[in-house]
């Protein structure tokens, strides 16, 4: 009885809707991959096919120093987040009550939609007030304060789907919690805190206001270098540069899903957020 | 039965390090923000005054504090420049609140509707742009909304135009930039609770005779309002602070309170009058963030 319903539910309109959205979200970035192989000085101006602005950016040294020092930002800082994140989502979710939960919760929640000014400029503050000399390590610590909120989120959502009377039969059979907690626990919320460091990564990599106020001579991620360029006019080098992260991007989404496939149905919805 | 408590002690132990780290460097920074929104600019390094110097004793400490003030708000208060950037950020966040609604809604509502085999696959096209740069994005739409960037080729190819239109740097080029951004943010809340919503209360309807409409009207909006609420909430408080959308995108003669942060600190070096422009945004941003905030914690309390 289902089926005609469904077929009508799934009406012309919602089609439309759903093909418009996606096309929405999709074409500016396909349109950008595509003017990256553009052989033309003109970014607007189709010169046919050609690889130069690739070429460019990887004889450009500053952008190169750049960008190795983006990758080794967002590699540590998630890598940090995720054991953080983990940690406040187990706290939240498997601690009853604690004083102060509720101010955690909210320092949890509140990075999450806070302005990057605000928290960029706090930071800095910070910074400054502890006498720390900014560069690597200043943008490593906001970034790792930002991210490891989202892999809580994460991380807590998967928690509140798994069966505690798992974790609960590990103990009836003489688990301590720690051994319990490494036997059932964190092989079942592996793939959400491997989403959450995944996240974190991309994060990082994109960050631009809170680096911007973070960093110090020298060490430049990025984002902040390909905005300077973006300030001054569209270049077909960043173009380049934005299509070599969409690719990067799209090809780890790519391995997460066909890992998640691979290790079996049993993790259930591994989807990133 | 222990089941109960099972976890409880080690789980307090894991809150130690994420809330030490979280109180260090989330919370306790808002103290310095907040003390340097009452100081003065200074020619020194750092570029103010008075500085805390805790070896120096409890007199100086004394001496320090008494030359904090509340110039910096006065000079807020007093110059329109700051209260128009103040209210310009609200009613672009709001503007944008309500085409993020308009747009999200009905893709939302497609694919809570698709069979529930394609579901997944919707949620995750949807997330993936979400994966790729904020500035990328933003970016992208340099590109096509330039002077002679693809639209207007587009548009003057079609004879809808006959002169290239100004895109760039306009608030059409900003609310777009905006829209493109956030709507994942809007999408997923909404999709979360129309998907979570039984089909049979709008077939019930439908046997009542309402129409379509009328039962969308009347039992699905309304049972979707929540969605609504965290999605509108999810756009409407960081798009009040946004700086990169509209430093990128928009004219330059309006800022946002969010550029306004970044000139005083970046361009004038100005921190104290930086500080209290932030002190200014948290205060207007006080009442969605506790909304949001009461809403996350019903949220987890029942996922």
């Amino acid at each position: 009885m289902s089926a005609p319903r469904r077929f009508d539910a799934m009406s012309r309109f919602n089609v439309a809707a759903l093909a418009l959205g996606l096309a929405f979200l999709y074409l500016p970035i396909v349109i950008l991959v595509i003017y990256s192989f553009n052989a033309s000085q003109l970014v607007t101006v189709w010169g046919g096919w050609s690889l130069r602005w690739y070429v460019a950016f990887f004889n450009d040294e500053a952008m190169l120093a750049a960008a190795a020092t983006s990758l080794r930002v967002a590699a540590v800082s998630a890598t940090l987040a995720a054991v953080l994140g983990t940690l406040a989502a187990l706290a939240l979710t498997r601690g009853e009550r604690f004083k102060g939960r509720t101010l955690f919760s909210g320092m949890l929640y509140a990075p999450l939609v806070m302005p990057e000014v605000i928290t960029g400029l706090s930071l800095l503050l910070l910074f400054v007030a502890l006498g720390m000399e900014r560069g690597f390590w200043t943008v490593t610590i906001a970034h790792t304060t930002l991210t490891m909120c989202f892999v809580a989120v994460i991380v807590q959502s998967r928690l509140g789907g798994i069966d505690r009377s798992l974790e609960e039969a590990a103990m009836d059979l003489g688990c301590g919690p720690v051994r319990a907690f490494v036997a059932v626990t964190l092989p079942l919320i592996g793939p959400a805190i491997a989403a959450g460091w995944m996240l974190a990564f991309t994060l990082s990599l994109d960050d631009l206001v809170i680096a911007s106020f973070t960093t110090g001579p020298g060490s430049a991620t990025l984002p902040i270098r390909i905005y300077s360029e973006v300030r001054l006019g569209v270049k077909p080098m960043v173009n380049a540069i934005c299509a070599l992260m969409i690719g990067a991007v799209a090809l780890t989404i790519i391995t997460a899903s066909l890992a998640t496939k691979l290790s079996g149905r049993r993790g259930g919805n591994a989807a990133p957020m | 039965m222990s089941g109960r408590n099972l976890f409880t002690r080690p789980a307090r132990l894991a809150a130690i390090a994420p809330y030490g780290w979280m109180v260090l460097f989330f919370l306790v920074p808002f103290g310095f923000v907040l003390k340097l929104s009452l100081s003065q600019v200074a020619n020194a390094q750092p570029p103010y005054l008075p500085v805390f110097d805790l070896s120096a004793g409890w007199r100086a400490l004394v001496a320090a504090a008494s030359v904090l003030s509340l110039d910096n708000f006065r000079l807020l208060l007093s110059d329109d420049l700051y209260l128009a950037a103040g209210l310009r950020s609200l009613t672009v966040a709001a503007t944008a609140t309500a085409l993020l609604l308009l747009l999200g809604y009905p893709v939302a509502y497609a694919m809570s509707r698709l069979p529930r085999r394609f579901q997944p696959l919707a949620m995750m096209l949807v997330i993936v742009p979400f994966w790729t740069s904020f500035l990328i994005r933003v970016y992208a739409w340099i590109n096509i909304l330039q002077h002679d960037g693809l639209l207007n080729q587009v548009l003057l190819a079609l004879h809808v135009v006959s002169a290239p239109v100004v895109w760039l740097s306009t608030d059409t080029a900003m609310y777009i930039g905006m829209v493109y951004s956030y709507l994942p943010f809007m999408i997923l809340p909404l999709y979360a609770t129309l998907s979570k919503l039984d089909p049979s209360l709008c077939e019930a309807a439908a046997d009542l005779g309402s129409s379509p409409l009328q039962s969308f009207w009347r039992v699905t909006l309304p049972l979707s309002l929540p969605g609504i609420g965290a999605g509108a909430l999810l756009c409407f408080i960081p798009l009040v602070g946004e700086f990169v959308i509209p430093d990128l995108l928009a004219g330059s003669d309006a800022p946002m309170i969010g550029q306004t942060l970044w000139l005083e600190f970046f361009t004038n070096r100005d921190w104290p009058v930086a500080a209290a422009t932030a002190v200014m945004l948290l205060a207007i941003l006080l009442l969605p963030l506790v909304i949001y905030d009461r809403f996350q914690r019903r949220q987890m309390v029942r996922p």
